[in-house]
């Protein structure tokens, strides 16, 4: 270990975590109100950088664009079409496949990915989009200084703290949404019990569609925070794949469990990075994945998830 | 196979109540289609042969996921990891011990089943998708493990060594119309062993785990032996395939894909063929690498039409066209390809009756 690397990769990774937990969130949501583990969030948050980055005059000469929209203008763009894309995901893929056994739907939720993956790269190519509008150079630097670290100074890019900044907020109104609201009480509720639900006067498909395409906003958040930290290119959805070992550790069901686990993932993978040796550094990429197996056999339901898991 | 039979046809013996080929048409239809593969190199063009061994080699593997996921209902998205072990382990058992491929074969295929028990352990803890993410987790440490450790042995950061041709006396497997020989006898031995399993008692036990544990556990099936025999059958077939793989693409590594995509490819082939059915994997097999070749074409067409994009269109369609496929069969067909199969035959044996 490095310990004089220490402090400035605690602080890189916990604002990292902010989006992992984030894209988290949008497959926790998911499993919670459908019970369906949507394997194709991952491609669904590379699609949302994509189309952002397209919105954005992306890709064409300059004035010669079909859309040339301002960053914010073409996250609004983007948000709003990927709300309309889960909302036909729904609509076509996974209603047909309710009462279907677990291995089917998530079959089918691969196949979306597949899909995705395609029509992504058939609509935008394939290759590393590096002009994807950065709101903050990257030499704009925040030094805090820290005795003991590497400089005597943590160093922090603005892009990472804006990242961590509007991942925490949007989780945080995701998580008063679900709590708080008729709509997200409603979504809760069918959560619990299709039912109960059902005989309470919650309309179920309609809360089936709709956290589907909350999914998909989420989903294009996430997208756009990668890509503003590290591009866009097909590489994304396997990117926000470390998002999968965020929720176990945080427990399937609990929204701010996902947060968290998404925290600890974004620690883990920049702690290693601290170390000495270059095996470790460059395990950054399997460590979430090693932690998952640990979470796996000593605590399967996560650190706050309901204990349902049967075991035979 | 166990379906409605007219009245008036029974077996007389064991023997017939326990023969695979019961029919003189069984016995036609083997012949004329072992006929039609051996010969295959005669008459079909480079080009036919190549696409024949590759649909030869991923039937092995999808076998394999067929007793794991079909039979035993054990979600596993890491085949393709462990047939990157087994064309590792071959690799290098011919090129650092010397041994001959067709020793280092078999070794190869139990080393693969070696890994594939070590991560079928976690499916003692939990089951379900949970399952799925320790697979996932596999899928993505081996292919991690052969860029970054070893890397004298297993490549380096390029992920890729060079494998040698297999030799046996002075017959060279160098040319594909040869090799396409070994994964044609390859993938016979494992078709009549599973065509066995799936009908004795490890397989009546595979079943009864997938379909209820607890009641498989109450009747006296012990669930982490079987469970466990089913991630070494899968990983075994596994690693047959990718040695096999390995040699006749005369290099192993994760250059030369086996990475997540393969892994949801070879579930997607055993859905569409049919989860659970010996003969799933064969049409499943067939029909998407006959997809994967219509793909290319419009592919081809595409780009041939919008030079600028060439580069987007021509491998692209490849994952659309199996994604949406995927999608229709489980809305449509989830039972696959064989079960089309299995009706389309009652309706010819209760003509003129039913549809």
């Amino acid at each position: 270990m490095n310990w004089s690397l220490v402090p400035q990769q605690f602080v890189t990774g916990l604002l990292n975590g902010g989006t992992i937990g984030l894209i988290a969130l949008g497959i926790v949501l998911i499993y919670k109100s459908s019970e369906v583990f949507n394997f194709a969030h991952g491609h669904l948050v590379m699609f949302g950088a994509f189309l952002t980055w397209w919105f954005t005059g992306g890709g064409a000469e300059p004035g010669a664009a079909l859309i040339d929209l301002p960053l914010w203008a073409a996250v609004i763009a983007a948000l709003i079409t990927s709300m309309g894309i889960g909302l036909l995901i729904e609509r076509f893929a996974l209603r047909p496949m309710t009462g279907q056994p677990l291995l089917a739907i998530m079959l089918m939720t691969l196949g979306l990915a597949q899909l995705f993956e395609g029509m992504t790269a058939v609509l935008f190519g394939v290759e590393l989009k590096s002009d994807f509008p950065a709101p903050f150079s990257p030499s704009d630097v925040l030094i805090i200084p820290f005795p003991g670290a590497f400089g005597d100074a943590i160093r922090l890019k603005y892009t990472l703290v804006a990242t961590f900044v509007v991942a925490t907020v949007a989780a945080s109104l995701f998580i008063w949404f679900f709590n708080s609201t008729k709509t997200g009480l409603a979504m809760r509720a069918t959560a619990e019990d299709h039912e109960v639900a059902r005989s309470v006067g919650i309309k179920v498909s309609r809360v089936f569609g709709l956290s589907w395409g909350i999914a998909g906003v989420i989903a294009t958040l996430g997208g756009v925070l990668l890509a503003t930290v590290s591009g866009v290119s097909l590489n994304l959805s396997t990117v926000a794949l470390i998002a999968f070992p965020a929720i176990l550790l945080g427990g399937l069901e609990s929204l701010g469990g996902a947060l968290l686990g998404g925290f600890a993932i974004g620690l883990v993978q920049a702690l290693v990075q601290a170390s000495r040796l270059i095996e470790v550094r460059n395990s950054s990429e399997i460590a979430p994945y090693l932690l998952l197996l640990v979470v796996l056999l000593i605590r399967p339901e996560g650190l706050f998830g309901q204990k349902r898991i049967e075991r035979v | 196979m166990a379906i409605l039979r007219p009245a008036g046809d029974f077996d007389r013996s064991y023997e017939q109540d326990m023969a695979l080929l019961r029919r003189p048409w069984h016995y036609w239809l083997l012949g004329v289609s072992l006929l039609a593969a051996f010969t295959l190199p005669l008459w079909g063009d480079a080009y036919l042969v190549s696409t024949a061994n590759q649909i030869a080699y991923t039937i092995i593997a999808v076998q394999g996921l067929n007793i794991l996921t079909g039979y035993t209902g054990q979600i596993s998205l890491s085949q393709a990891a462990f047939m990157l072990v087994g064309g590792y382990a071959s690799a290098l058992l011919v090129l650092h011990a010397g041994l001959p491929f067709f020793v280092a074969l078999p070794l190869a295929a139990l080393a693969a089943g070696a890994i594939g028990l070590f991560f079928g352990l976690a499916s003692l803890r939990v089951k379900g998708f949970y399952l799925a993410f320790a697979t996932l987790a596999a899928q993505f440490i081996i292919p991690w493990l052969s860029r970054h450790t070893f890397k004298d042995y297993l490549g380096g950061a390029n992920g890729a060594i060079e494998v040698p041709l297999p030799q046996l006396g002075t017959v060279n497997f160098g040319e594909v119309s040869n090799f396409f020989y070994i994964s044609l006898v390859v993938l016979l031995i494992t078709t009549v062993l599973l065509f066995n399993v799936s009908r004795t008692r490890l397989g009546r036990a595979f079943v009864s785990v997938r379909d209820n544990d607890l009641a498989a556990e109450l009747l006296g099936v012990n669930l982490f032996t079987y469970k466990l025999r089913a991630f070494f059958i899968a990983a075994m077939l596994a690693g047959l395939a990718g040695a096999i793989k390995a040699h006749s693409q005369r290099g192993v590594g994760t250059e030369f894909g086996y990475g997540l995509n393969e892994s949801i490819l070879y579930l997607g082939m055993l859905v569409i063929g049919g989860l659970g059915t010996n003969l799933g994997p064969f049409l499943g097999v067939a029909f998407i690498v006959l997809l994967e070749d219509l793909s290319d074409l419009l592919g081809g067409v595409l780009a041939a039409a919008f030079p600028e994009l060439a580069g987007q269109l021509l491998t692209s369609f490849r994952p659309i066209f199996f994604g949406v496929a995927l999608m229709l069969f489980l809305i449509y067909e989830p039972r696959g390809l064989a079960h089309r199969w299995q009706l389309l035959r009652a309706g010819w044996r209760l003509r003129p009756f039913a549809r």
